[in-house]
Parts: structure tokens; sequence; C-alpha cells
């Protein structure tokens, strides 16, 4: 930086950045980086590709669905399929799920990579913030699914829906709730 | 509509005979007698469900609701007939003892 003036030596270094004026008066100490990730849950013996499981919480409980695969974050893979109850291409926490006996082979469903790998996939899209111009305007929530998602879930379900079909009662099973009854 | 839970009944605090812990309430579970049926029941969640004056929003769903609950969990077991401890996120109000509590089958290990 240069300096005018007579007698100030014509430049001077400067930082770039300066400090705060404020500071606190004991040093804060800064907390530890928390390094910790959750691995991946280790799945259940009872819960096996093509298991039906019980959906135990959310908005689909009581439901019975077929389970893909186990997700690198854990998270087991199901699908209802769509056509039978609803349930799409979804992500279920394995403490949430009851393992039923019932199995179907999945072996050579392919599921698209999508859904495997990347697991914002699954989330919804961010909300986006409405600008202060935008505050009168009516905007129409876009409830429907993203094309993608929706050309997956078709994927995956017409590979497994003869197989379901094949089995007597399955299709009727896997529409109908779960729920606990007397006794 | 699904029932996913087990009724419970709050039937008081962890209390010797003069001083009760008012953080550990006692539930007994219908259906459960034995100490070895309880075991299915550990670690699982429980709500006790109750009804305020105003109705406030819920988060989740979002729609205006004059339920609450007490979430808590259900720790181990309370005697040999059993009877079951949980701990909740706040300790239960005394006017459970006695009210129904829903005993949830999450976190399930089926």
């Amino acid at each position: 930086k240069e300096i005018g003036g007579d007698k100030n030596g014509g430049s001077r270094i400067v930082p770039t950045q300066r400090e705060s004026r404020y500071y606190p008066t004991e040093d804060v100490r800064r907390r530890l980086a928390n390094r910790k990730k959750p691995g991946m849950a280790k799945l259940r013996s009872s819960i096996t590709p093509g298991t039906v499981l019980i959906l135990l919480a959310g908005a689909h409980r009581g439901k019975r669905v077929v389970f893909l695969r186990q997700l690198n974050s854990g998270l087991l893979l199901v699908t209802g399929p769509y056509k039978i109850n609803g349930v799409p291409l979804r992500r279920i926490p394995q403490c949430y799920a009851i393992a039923t006996s019932t199995h179907i082979d999945v072996s050579d469903v392919t599921i698209p990579e999508q859904c495997i790998i990347n697991e914002a996939y699954f989330k919804g899209e961010p909300k986006k913030k409405k600008r202060s111009e935008d505050m009168f305007e009516e905007t129409q929530d876009d409830k429907k699914p993203r094309e993608q998602r929706i050309k997956d879930q078709k994927t995956v379900d017409d590979q497994i829906l003869p197989k379901i079909s094949g089995v007597s009662h399955l299709k009727k099973y896997l529409s109908s709730l779960f729920s606990l009854r007397k006794g | 509509p699904v029932k996913l839970f087990s009724k419970g009944v709050v039937t008081g605090y962890r209390r010797g005979q003069r001083n009760q812990d008012s953080y550990i309430s006692l539930i007994k579970i219908e259906g459960v007698t034995t100490k070895a049926d309880v075991d299915i029941y550990l670690g699982k969640r429980v709500a006790y469900v109750y009804r305020g004056q105003k109705s406030s929003k819920n988060k989740i769903t979002k729609r205006d609701t004059k339920l609450r609950v007490i979430w808590g969990k259900i720790r181990r077991a309370h005697g040999s007939s059993g009877a079951v401890r949980a701990s909740f996120r706040t300790n239960l109000p005394p006017k459970a003892i006695g009210a129904t509590v829903r005993v949830m089958l999450y976190p399930s290990r089926l």
C-alpha cells in the first residue's frame, strides 16, 4: 500500500484483511470437528432381497412392501409396487420395518443405478423461497413426482409385478394393511 | 385405519414405599403377564397421547390438532409379572397415572 506524505517511508505493508476490532477476553476454544459418520447398518438376517416387509410408521404405515436392497447409507430400498399399494420406490430405516416370512425371488430384478448410488435422488425438491415480488402471486405447488422417478418406478415394478401375480394371493396380501388386533 | 401399537396403562412411577422417582414410569402392557413376554417390547417407543385445550399445529402433518404427545421408550422389565419401566423425554405428569399409553412396534427387531 502506498502512503502519501513525506517522511512516511513511501510505502508500507498493510494486511489485506484486517483483524476484527472485537475479540473475546479469553480465547474461545474451537470445538472439535465431529468426524463420526454412521456406517452401513447391519442388515437383520430376516431381511433378504425379496422379503415382504411391513412398514411401521410414516405415511405408509401398515402397508406390506417388497424389499429390494440395502443402500449405502444403511437404509432399505423398498417398492410397493406402486400399482398395488401406492408405495413408490422409497427408502426406509431398518428399525421401522418388520420382516415377514413371505418371499419373492428378485434376484434378476435390475434397479436403476441412480437409486442406488445417488441418495439425493430420493430427497424432495427444496422449496423455492418466495421473493418479495412473488409474494402476492399464488404459486401452484407442484406435487407431482419427478419424471425420472415415475420412469424408474415403472422399470422396477414391471419386473416385479409378474412375479407377484405368479404367487397366489400375494397381490391381495400386498394390498392389505397390517394391523394389530385383539389378542 | 391400522392399529400399529399395543395398549398399555401407566401404573405409576418407580418408587420405594415413601419416595418416588418420577423420571421412570411403570407401564403395564396389555397381554404381557410374565417377564419373558417383555423381551419383545424392550426398546420400543411409547407415546403418551393427551389432549390440550388449544389446538396447535403439528409440525409433521401440518394440521391443527388438540392432541399432544410425550414420547418415551421402554427400558427394562419391572418385576416378574410383565410390568415394564419406561422413561419419557419429559417426565409423565401425575394425571397420566391410570391413563392409556401406546406402545409402538418400532424400533423393530423382527
